[in-house]
């Protein structure tokens, strides 16, 4: 991979330290930058094509021309509140390179034209927190960060906030209520929070991996960094591998090659003598795809067009010894825990399909229930004020769809172990549950 | 200040409605230790609204005290200036904020898709066994810690260490214990990007055995 943009010399020793960092170019693109007016900086934002790496895919561009000008309190915040199952990119930019996520930071907020910003950590990432307090430290020192960065008119405050375990504070809104002091729950928009984001102030929120791509695109031209990847996703992009795979662990892939590229060659594909039964290619929120689909390109528009999603860039491979009712149910749970209980849909319906889905393992369940759960997924999707349901339902109505034969096999063997200890079992007792014979 | 020793938040047990609800404590009779005062005062001079220091407050009154504390609480919003109440309502929404005394060396074992698959559930299992009689541990599954490369994983003391198997959990406890690194090996700060031989050695035959039992 000679491409690297993001993970070059990810590895050398001290590159966490701004010394190590200098060396190798670091804030030369900040100096590029400041020397260009803040429209300048966001057309080559615009030119580059970059999509956000945290989910959602919009063009960085656009939503930093969203913000209203003008002098005003606006804000920007980092979202580092990785927490969709099966990511761990952030996580390494942060520990590895955090000078390069500043260095972003200060370039987009020169384009945007704010002065103060924050990064939301996720709580439980304390190695990666000190590593960032530690850069934000030698940041200021050399002034790159705080009044009149470099003797420019640029000044920028920036500070590191560190949430405390939720899965919602990665929505963007819900962040914005906790970094405000309150419980994370999404908020109604529009507003969006371009125009009415953090303290009600006009605000640019954007990934840890959007952010820390910001210098390479100054230091390149948006145009050239286009040129990478393919039209409508430009770029590198850091790809989380996971789950029944030979060699777990990140990788920078251009986008547009194709997935079973990344699944096989880069991570070494399933243990010898499984296949793979399905993978989730962004995040456990994105409807699981089969073998049949290895060969679609990873890339935006792609994997959307095959059903699914590129989410946050987290691929999860699961092979052929897994039950899909199991993952099911381990999906299930996780969002049944995390959703903030604000919106009836998404409480209810977690709640609903976990039940469904422990019927099923149980015996209790016929094949009728599956339409029911299929139809509890139909009514969560799009009634929330944010994805989290959709999130479950998405991937659960996609399983339902394409292994509804082995979910009804499931319902039939488990019913079969159950009758007979239902009936032979005393008044008042329980059946052993079927996973215990499984 | 509160004597009880232990308050539930949430739904598990109604407030008292005989009883006026908290007020802003009062300054001149809520003691707060020095260091929580200022640790606190400092972070709420970062932000442009005091209240955005709720959760940082929060984080240093359950260092101090182990856990979100009627007392601990009181303090915290004591310095801040607003009601215990408000307090509460931030700490019962946050994972890693806990709400009943719990022992004071955490063990965040992840449960989630990536590492169920590689064995996290029997991995959990084992921990909790070995740290049953234990009451200085609090062992409990968490979704997703973000460190599904070193899967199955835990945070011990918020350190990412990984991949476990049942045969660390005894020196990963013992190590808590005396206050040593956690298993200096495994620790995620260690390890390179896409570390060619990263699990592919270790991939246990067993695994798919592990992650079909719940």
């Amino acid at each position: 991979m000679s491409d690297e943009l993001l993970f070059k010399d990810i590895d050398e020793p001290g590159l966490n330290t701004l010394p190590v960092y200098e060396a190798r170019g670091g804030y030369a693109a900040l100096r590029k930058a400041l020397a260009m007016t803040p429209g300048e900086v966001l057309a080559e934002l615009e030119a580059s094509g970059l999509r956000g790496r945290g989910g959602a895919g919009f063009q960085m561009g656009k939503k930093v021309s969203f913000l209203p000008q003008g002098s005003m309190d606006k804000y920007l915040v980092c979202n580092a509140d990785e927490s969709e199952p099966g990511t761990f990119k952030d996580r390494e930019l942060m520990q590895k390179n955090p000078h390069l996520l500043i260095e972003g930071i200060v370039i987009a907020a020169h384009a945007a034209g704010t002065e103060r910003s924050f990064i939301y950590i996720r709580g439980e990432y304390v190695l990666q927190a000190e590593m960032l307090d530690a850069a934000l430290a030698e940041a200021r020192d050399a002034g790159y960060l705080g009044e009149r960065i470099l003797g420019s008119d640029h000044s920028l405050s920036l500070v590191l906030h560190r949430g405390a375990g939720a899965y919602i504070c990665g929505e963007e809104t819900a962040l914005l209520d906790s970094l405000e002091g309150k419980r994370g729950n999404p908020r109604l928009k529009p507003p969006f929070p371009a125009n009415q984001g953090l303290y009600q102030g006009p605000t640019l929120i954007n990934n840890v991996e959007t952010l820390s791509t910001v210098p390479a695109i100054t230091a390149m031209g948006g145009r050239r960094y286009a040129e990478l990847g393919v039209e409508t996703s430009t770029g590198t992009k850091l790809v989380s591998v996971s789950g029944h795979v030979q060699r777990p662990g990140n990788y920078e892939v251009e986008l547009g090659i194709p997935s079973r590229e990344i699944i096989y060659d880069l991570a070494g594909g399933p243990p010898s003598g499984q296949e793979i039964k399905c993978w989730f290619p962004g995040g456990s929120s994105a409807p699981v795809l089969t073998a049949d689909d290895l060969d679609v390109p990873y890339d935006f528009d792609s994997l959307a067009k095959a059903g699914s999603m590129l989410g946050s860039g987290a691929i999860i491979v699961v092979d052929d010894s897994t039950p899909i009712v199991d993952l099911a149910l381990k999906v299930a749970m996780f969002y049944r825990h995390e959703s903030c209980g604000k919106c009836t849909p998404c409480r209810e319906g977690t709640n609903w399909t976990v039940k469904m889905l422990e019927r099923i393992d149980c015996g209790e369940a016929t094949p009728m229930d599956l339409d029911i759960m299929a139809s509890v997924q139909d009514h969560i999707i799009g009634n929330c004020l944010c994805v989290l349901g959709d999130a479950m339902a998405m991937p659960i109505g996609s399983m339902i769809a394409k292994f509804r034969g082995e979910f009804e096999a499931h319902i039939d063997a488990a019913r079969a172990r159950a009758e007979p200890a239902l009936a032979s079992a005393p008044a008042g007792e329980q059946a052993p549950l079927a996973h215990e014979a499984s | 200040m509160t004597p009880t020793p232990e308050r539930m938040s949430g739904w598990d047990r109604s407030a008292d409605p005989e009883k006026d609800p908290a007020l802003i404590p009062d300054p001149a009779t809520t003691e707060v230790p020095a260091p929580l005062r200022e640790t606190i005062e400092a972070a709420m001079a970062r932000y442009p609204d005091r209240h955005s220091a709720a959760i940082p407050a929060l984080h240093a009154a359950q260092a101090l005290h182990g856990w979100c504390s009627p007392q601990a609480i009181e303090q915290a919003a004591c310095v801040m200036r607003v009601t215990p109440a408000y307090l509460d309502s931030v700490a019962s929404f946050y994972d890693m904020l806990e709400n009943r005394p719990v022992g004071r060396h955490s063990v965040y074992v992840c449960t989630n898709i990536s590492c169920s698959l590689r064995g996290a559930d029997a991995l959990l299992a084992a921990i909790g066994e070995a740290a049953a009689d234990d009451a200085d541990f609090n062992v409990r599954s968490f979704e997703c810690l973000g460190a599904c490369d070193i899967a199955p994983m835990a945070s011990v003391d918020g350190v990412y260490v990984g991949p476990l198997s049942a045969d660390d959990v005894p020196q990963l406890l013992e190590d808590a214990r005396s206050g040593r690194p956690v298993l200096p090996d495994k620790q995620l700060a260690t390890r390179p990007v896409a570390d060619p031989r990263a699990n592919s050695e270790d991939f246990p035959p067993h695994a798919a055995e592990q992650g079909r039992s719940r």
